[in-house]
Order: structure tokens, then C-alpha cells, then sequence
């Protein structure tokens, strides 16, 4: 047992200020001031790109709420944010402009599809479970590119956003930029209280070892699927967002380099973790900002990172403060 | 009839170029155990290559000769320096370096090459076409292709089979730890290993580069192709590799070739016209997805492991 850290004789809580903790607080304080710098400056910019990271950090952290602890590697994630963002354009063209409508439908939609595909591909693992997930995710790419009265594969401008009756006004970019930031919050609780539930056990542990798991009782499968289907939820929420945050939707979100991105950002930011995979998107988006500012060529400079990070950071970002590698 | 024959050609050849990409991917899967996404961007680097060379020396065959030296070596280096650390790492490592590794040639290619695409022209003496049965005439570099590529497969066959190195290769599939305790080099077997695979993804490039402009980004539609090919002939085998590249070349290419008329004469022309794309382009990953629910190792098991 170490010894307390003590400021004017005074012990502080064992976990405070060790960097582990002290950092996603920090970022979690830089986002919430963002609005704040964009206003002293004048300079909306900041609000549309960390309004995109925190709304990507969702993603990737309903992606590690399955990849991180349940050791379900989806290669197909993105293709629940096209989900939503689809169901947000395809409602909005057919004249249905309320929100309280559009995000629904956008989180049932995505959760039913999570549930058609979790229950055929769980049933594979390991490289398998990576490239069945994929080909779903394809598929829907696939027939996005054929919705022709939605854009087809140029994608489709979406003329207005999400309306809420007055209760808060998204065409105002500092509650919009707020709304993304509570809804990061709150995916950041959910995932935080379903994991350390007993249902969160049950899925850690089923990652660790599942004949275990079957050993003392337990069926693994429908936990999975059952958190399958809330990452698929989540994700889709995330998707309406981004519909609403770009007016944009096509089927390049879904692309499976799109979800390439979100698994990099997971790895990237240290696999079950909690806070990792904002870390995670942060840095992989500001990085990729910064880069394109100094230089025409990006990747040059990301490219090797990932390589470097994969070769010898263990654990991600979150691995560098003693977090624990989950694989 | 001679449509559906010549489109089965197509496939067919759509087929052999998938079996190049994928045999390579399958070995650095089986034996490796390594999940490699920039597969593709050797693909891509053998077309730029090969334009480039062609160029240069005005000759196809001697540019598509220079280029499958160039990317032969480009794979052994990039083995040597990036992919040896990877190995025995968890497969999500794999998926994070190799993915920094497809951004990184697609700029690098975006900065020597510049981002308008190439052409490579092929000589004259390929441009005809022959008559194949009576009444049909096949464009001769597509017969090429698909005789080319049957070599190739028949080559692999006789050096996997018959040959100390294949020996070696086939004895890693099944068990790499006892090879390495044989006493086997297995740094360089694993760096040869990477070097013929990246020497067949390049060859597929640039074969399929006259036909398609040179392109940045060309290989990641064609790598996932690949993986569906590897998942659905089982991981490791290259007979599986062969009979489902064989199979998806075929499915993509009837399926839009025939798909339209059929889904037309069930609907409307509009219906047909919107459906028929989406459904042929979904028709290999359903076929991916059956085959996973049926037999999750894929059609041809390698040895059990």
C-alpha cells in the first residue's frame, strides 16, 4: 500500500492527480471550453471540428464498449453511423423534420441491424467474426450507393437539421456543439455503468475465457449479442449527429477504411479502457488537422505513427499510464 | 449464349486476378498469422510501377518484368523494417499498423506519382481480339491474362508441392513453432514468404492496369475482394484461394451482366434499374455470409491447427 500524497499535510484520494485520471479530466475540461475559446476568438472553425471529434469519439467508444471488453473486433462499425445518418437524410427528404421522429428511428433502425448481424456473425470468432462483420457493413455501403433518390453514391446534401420543438435549437452551433458533448458524456456513463454491472462481468469475462464462462453457468452468447446490439444503438445515435452536425450524408461514412478509422482510434487510445478511445479520437483527428495544416501529404507522417504505436505501445495511449492491455 | 460465354470469361479472369491477390494473402495469413491491409498497396505500387517502366523503357514486357523486381524487393523491405515486429502480435495490432501502412503508400504515391492516375498502354500486337468458337471473338490481353495466371497458379502448385521451400512453407502453415525448433531460418522464410506475395499482388496490378486506369485507392476495393476470396476458400489453403476466387469472379461479373434483365422481367425498369447494382455488389458478401454460417473455417479448411 502506498502512501497517501499528501498537499499541506493534508492526504489526498489515492487516484488523484496520477496522470491515468488527471488527463481525460483535462481533455474532458478543454472540450467543455471549447465554445468558450471559439467565441473569445471569433473563430467558429474549433466548434465544427471538436463538435466532429466528440461525435466520433462516441463511436469509438461504442465500438470499444464490444471490441475493448467484449472482445468483439467489428470491422464494420462505421456502418451504423451511415445507418443513422441515412435514417436522419431519408426521413428529412420524406418531409418528417423532427427530431424527436428521426433519432429514433435512427437508434431502432441500427439496433435492429445490430441484431440481425451479431446473431449470424457471433457464431464465428477471431479473424472470422473481423471479416463477416465487414461484409455486412459493405453491404449496406452497397445499397446506399443505389438509394439514387437519396443521393445515391454522391451522397445528398440534407436541406435542415433535426428540429426539437423549441427545446433546443441545433441551427445554433453552440448548443449543437453542447449537445454532442452531453451525449459524449453520457455514452461515457452508460458504458462506464454497464461494465462494471454484472451484465459488464459477464461480458469481460467472456472475452477472457468463454468456456469458463459456460463452466459456472453462464450463456455467453446472448450477452454478446444483447451488448452487440447496445454498441450498435449507440453508434447510430452518433450517426444522426453527424448527419445533423455535416447536413451531409453518403455512403463513403460507411466505407470500410470509415471503419478502419474508428478501430484505429480504439487501438490508438488503449482497448478497454474507458476514456481511451476519446483519447484515442482526439489525438488520431487532431493529429490528422495539424498535419494537413503544415503539409499537403498527412499520412506520410500518420501512417508510420500507427505503425510505431502497433510496433511498440502496448495498450494505446491509455497503456502509457500503467492502464491494463486488454486483447 | 456467346454473351454468357464471354461473360463467364470475364469472370473468369476477374477470377484469376483475385486468386493472384489472394494466394499471396493467404500464405502471409497461413503461415504468418499476420492480417495484412496493406496488401492492396503493393497491388497498387506493381501498376504504378509497371506504368512507369513501361515509359521509361517502352516496352510492356520489359516494364511488367522491372515492375515485379521493384515490388518484389518493396515487399522484402517492408517485411525487414515494418511487418517483423508485428508478428505474434494480437491481430488488432496487426489491424493498426497495416492500416498506417495503406495511408502511408497512398500519399507516397499521391507525392512521386501525383494524383491523377496513370494509363499503361499495352502494344499494339495485344489490342486485337481472337475468335474463340465461332461467332465469338475474346479480347486477346484478357485471354492472356487468364493463361498468364493459370501458369502462375500451376507454378505455385508445383513450388508449394514439389519443392524444399514449399516443404518448408506448407510445414509453417501447420506448425511454425516446431519448424522454427527444426532449425529452419524462419526470419528469412517468413521475409521470402512476404516477398512472393507482394510479388503476385504486384503482378496482379499491373495485369489488370491496362484494363483499369492506375489509380490511388485502386487496391482497397480489391483487397477486401481478396479477403472475401481467403475467408470463403478457408485461411491458409491456396486450392481454397483458387476455387473461391474462381467462384467470386464469376458471381461479380454474371451478376452484373444478368442481374438487370432478370430482376426486370419480375418488375418495374425502374425498380430493376435501382436494385440490380446494389444486389450484385451485396452477392458475394451474402455468399461470404452463408458460407460463415455454414461452415465458419471456410470451404477448404487448412490443416487443422
Amino acid at each position: 500500500m502506498k502512501a497517501a500524497r499528501k498537499v499541506f499535510g493534508v492526504p489526498l484520494p489515492a487516484c488523484w492527480l496520477a496522470p491515468r485520471t488527471a488527463l481525460p479530466a483535462a481533455v474532458l475540461v478543454v472540450l467543455g471550453l471549447v465554445p468558450v475559446y471559439a467565441a473569445a476568438t471569433g473563430d467558429p472553425f474549433a466548434l465544427t471540428l471538436f463538435g466532429r471529434i466528440e461525435i466520433l469519439a462516441m463511436a469509438a467508444v461504442s465500438l470499444n464498449l464490444i471490441m475493448g471488453y467484449g472482445g468483439m473486433a467489428s470491422f464494420g462499425h462505421a456502418v451504423y453511423l451511415g445507418i443513422g445518418g441515412y435514417a436522419v437524410g431519408i426521413l428529412w427528404k420524406e418531409g418528417v423534420a423532427s427530431g424527436f421522429v428521426q433519432w429514433p428511428v435512427a437508434v431502432a433502425v441500427s439496433a435492429l441491424f445490430a441484431l440481425v448481424v451479431g446473431a449470424l456473425s457471433l457464431r464465428t470468432r477471431g479473424v472470422y467474426f473481423i471479416m463477416i462483420t465487414l461484409a455486412f457493413a459493405q453491404m449496406v455501403y452497397y445499397v446506399a450507393q443505389g438509394l439514387d433518390r437519396y443521393g445515391g453514391d454522391d451522397g445528398m446534401t440534407i436541406g435542415s437539421r433535426s428540429s426539437f420543438a423549441g427545446l433546443i435549437d441545433l441551427n445554433n452551433a453552440t448548443q449543437l456543439y453542447y449537445l454532442c458533448f452531453a451525449l459524449l458524456l453520457a455514452s461515457l456513463f452508460l458504458v462506464s455503468r454497464l461494465v462494471n454491472s454484472r451484465f459488464g462481468l459477464v461480458i469481460q469475462g467472456t472475452r477472457s475465457n468463454e468456456r469458463r464462462m459456460r463452466a459456472i453457468g453462464v450463456s455467453p452468447f446472448r450477452y454478446k449479442l444483447v451488448c452487440f446490439v447496445i454498441a450498435g444503438a449507440l453508434c447510430g445515435l452518433a450517426g444522426a449527429l453527424l448527419a445533423d452536425h455535416t447536413n451531409f450524408i453518403s455512403p463513403a461514412m460507411m466505407y470500410w477504411t470509415r471503419s478502419g478509422d474508428l478501430m484505429v482510434m480504439v487501438i490508438l487510445g488503449g482497448l478497454g479502457s474507458l476514456f481511451g478511445p476519446v483519447l484515442g479520437t482526439v489525438t488520431y483527428l487532431l493529429l490528422e488537422e495539424a498535419l494537413s495544416r503544415v503539409t499537403e501529404y498527412p499520412g506520410l507522417f500518420i501512417g508510420p505513427a500507427l505503425l510505431l504505436v502497433a510496433i511498440f505501445m502496448h495498450g494505446g495511449i491509455e497503456g502509457l499510464f500503467g492502464g491494463r492491455r486488454r486483447d | 449464349m456467346l454473351y454468357f460465354i464471354e461473360q463467364c470469361l470475364n469472370g473468369v479472369q476477374l477470377g484469376m486476378l483475385l486468386f493472384l491477390l489472394a494466394a499471396g494473402l493467404t500464405l502471409i495469413f497461413g503461415i504468418m498469422d499476420l492480417v495484412n491491409l496493406a496488401h492492396g498497396s503493393l497491388y497498387m505500387l506493381g501498376a504504378y510501377f509497371a506504368a512507369t517502366f513501361a515509359a521509361f523503357t517502352g516496352s510492356f514486357v520489359l516494364g511488367a518484368l522491372l515492375a515485379l523486381v521493384a515490388t518484389a524487393i518493396c515487399g522484402m523491405v517492408l517485411e525487414v523494417i515494418a511487418i517483423r515486429p508485428l508478428y505474434g502480435r494480437p491481430h488488432l495490432d496487426h489491424v493498426l499498423g497495416t492500416f498506417g501502412l495503406l495511408l502511408f503508400f497512398n500519399e507516397l504515391v499521391r507525392l512521386v506519382w501525383g494524383p491523377a492516375g496513370m494509363t499503361l498502354s499495352l502494344p499494339s500486337a495485344m489490342l486485337t481480339a481472337v475468335q474463340i468458337i465461332p461467332g465469338l471473338y475474346y479480347p486477346l490481353y484478357r485471354l492472356v491474362i487468364i493463361l498468364v495466371a493459370l501458369a502462375v497458379a500451376a507454378l505455385l502448385y508445383v513450388v508449394v508441392m514439389r519443392t524444399r521451400l514449399g516443404m518448408l512453407i506448407r510445414a509453417g502453415a501447420s506448425n511454425r513453432e516446431m519448424v522454427g525448433a527444426l532449425g529452419v531460418n524462419i526470419k528469412l522464410l517468413y521475409t521470402l514468404v512476404f516477398g512472393l506475395g507482394a510479388t503476385l499482388a504486384g503482378f496482379a496490378g499491373l495485369m489488370q492496369a491496362p484494363i483499369l486506369t492506375v489509380q490511388i485507392g485502386m487496391g482497397e476495393n480489391i483487397l477486401i475482394l481478396a479477403f472475401v476470396v481467403i475467408i470463403i476458400g478457408g485461411i491458409g489453403s491456396i486450392r481454397g484461394a483458387f476455387v473461391a476466387a474462381v467462384i467470386v469472379g464469376l458471381i461479380d461479373t454474371l451478376g452484373r451482366a444478368f442481374l438487370p434483365d432478370v430482376l426486370h422481367s419480375m418488375l418495374s425498369v425502374e425498380a430493376a434499374l435501382t436494385l440490380a447494382p446494389a444486389i450484385s455488389s451485396m452477392s458475394i458478401y451474402m455468399l461470404m455470409a452463408a458460407v460463415l454460417v455454414v461452415r465458419p473455417e471456410g470451404l477448404f479448411p487448412a490443416a487443422s491447427r
